[in-house]
C-alpha cells in the first residue's frame, strides 16, 4: 500500500481526482443497474 | 524522467483505462452481431429483455477480453499495436484487471440467466470460457490454429441474440455461427500478414510466422471458400429471403475476389500489402453487411 502522506501535492491531488472520477462512474452505474434491474422485474411481470 | 513510472505504478488506474480493457471496437461487432441474432430469430422479446440480452452479451465479451489482456500483458508488451494498452504501460496493476474481467463476466452471466433465460445464459458462460481459456490460455501461444479454433468465441453471440429470443437453436443461428467461424481466419491472417513483424518479435505462432506468408495467404482463401458456402446456404435452405440471398451472392463474391488477390500476391513487404490490408478492411464491412441483410431481409419477410 502506498502512503498517501508520503507523496508529493501534485501525486496526492492526481490520486484523488482519479478517485473521485472513479467513484462518480461507479455511482452512476450502479444507478442504471438499480433501474435495469427495476425495469427487468416489470417487463416480467407484464410479459 | 526515472520516477514517472514509479509514479505511474502508484496512481490508481483511470476508468477509462478499464474500458480501454473492454476491446471496445471488438465490442461493437460482438452487439452488432448479437443484435441482428436477436433481432432476426422468429417470436417477440420484450424490448427491456432484449436490451438486457445485448448487454450481458456487451458485458461477457468485455470480461472475455479483460482477461485476455490480464493473461498477455507480457505479450502485448512486445507489440507495437499493443503496448499501449493499460497493462503493458504501467497504467494499470495486472490483479485490478483480473478483478475486473472475472466480476464483469460473474455480472453478465447471472444477469443473463435471470432476466432472458438459461440457455442464453449457458451460451454466454461457454462463449467467455472458451475464449479465454481454449483460445487465450491454451491454444494462442502453442499453435499457428490458434486463431482457427478461437474464432469459434467470436462467432457465439449471433447464437446467444438467437437463444434470447426463442429459447433454443435453430439451423439459421448455426450457420451464423459458422459463418464467423470461417470467416475469422481469413480475416485474422490478412491481418497478420501485414503485421507479422510484430507477432514474430512478441513469439506469437501466427500462421504467417510459422508457416510463411504463402502458406497463410493460400490457406486465407481457401477458408474464404466454405465461409461463402455457409453464407450463401440460408437462401437455397429456405431460411430467408431473396433479398439476404442476393445480397450474400454479391458480398461473397467480392470476397473470394479480394481473397484471391491475397491468395496469389507475392508481395514480401508488409507496408505494400495493400490487398492484404484490402481484404482486411472488406472483411469487416462484409460482416457488418451480412448480418445487416439478414435482419432486413427477415424483418421484410416476416
Amino acid at each position: 500500500m502506498v502512503r498517501l502522506m508520503a507523496l508529493d501535492p501534485d501525486t496526492q491531488s492526481e490520486i484523488r481526482r482519479r478517485q473521485k472520477s472513479r467513484a462518480i462512474i461507479t455511482a452512476l452505474l450502479l444507478g442504471a443497474f438499480v433501474v435495469l434491474v427495476y425495469a427487468i422485474s416489470i417487463a416480467k411481470m407484464v410479459k | 524522467m526515472a520516477s514517472a513510472p514509479i509514479a505511474s505504478q502508484t496512481l490508481p488506474a483511470e476508468w477509462r483505462d478499464f474500458w480501454a480493457l473492454t476491446k471496445p471496437r471488438v465490442l461493437s461487432l460482438v452487439v452488432f452481431t448479437g443484435l441482428c441474432g436477436l433481432l432476426a430469430a422468429p417470436g417477440h422479446i420484450h424490448p427491456v429483455l432484449g436490451f438486457t440480452a445485448i448487454l450481458c452479451i456487451a458485458l461477457g465479451a468485455g470480461a472475455a477480453a479483460a482477461l485476455n489482456q490480464w493473461y498477455e500483458s507480457d505479450l502485448d508488451a512486445k507489440m507495437k499495436r499493443t503496448k499501449n494498452r493499460p497493462l503493458p504501460a504501467g497504467r494499470m496493476e495486472r490483479q485490478s484487471a483480473l478483478h475486473f474481467g472475472v466480476g464483469v463476466g460473474v455480472l453478465s452471466v447471472v444477469l443473463m440467466g435471470f432476466a432472458v433465460n438459461l440457455l442464453a445464459a449457458g451460451i454466454l458462460l461457454v462463449s467467455i470460457l472458451f475464449y479465454v481459456l481454449i483460445y487465450t490460455v491454451w491454444l494462442k501461444r502453442r499453435t499457428p490454429q490458434n486463431i482457427v479454433i478461437g474464432g469459434a468465441a467470436g462467432a457465439f453471440p449471433a447464437l446467444i441474440g438467437w437463444a434470447a429470443v426463442t429459447g433454443r437453436v435453430d439451423v439459421l443461428p448455426v450457420l451464423l455461427f459458422l459463418m464467423v467461424f470461417l470467416w475469422t481466419p481469413p480475416h485474422s491472417w490478412a491481418l497478420a500478414l501485414f503485421v507479422n513483424s510484430d507477432y514474430a518479435a512478441a513469439g506469437v505462432p501466427m500462421m504467417p510466422v510459422v508457416a510463411g506468408t504463402k502458406a497463410t495467404r493460400l490457406q486465407a482463401f481457401l477458408y474464404s471458400w466454405p465461409m461463402a458456402a455457409v453464407a450463401i446456404a440460408p437462401w437455397p435452405l429456405g431460411l430467408t429471403g431473396p433479398i439476404y440471398g442476393v445480397a450474400a451472392i454479391v458480398l461473397n463474391i467480392t470476397f473470394l475476389a479480394l481473397a484471391a488477390r491475397v491468395g496469389f500476391s507475392r508481395e514480401a513487404d508488409p507496408a505494400l500489402m495493400k490487398a492484404e490490408r484490402r481484404l482486411f478492411g472488406y472483411s469487416i464491412l462484409y460482416l457488418f453487411a451480412t448480418f445487416g441483410v439478414l435482419v432486413v431481409d427477415k424483418l421484410w419477410f416476416a
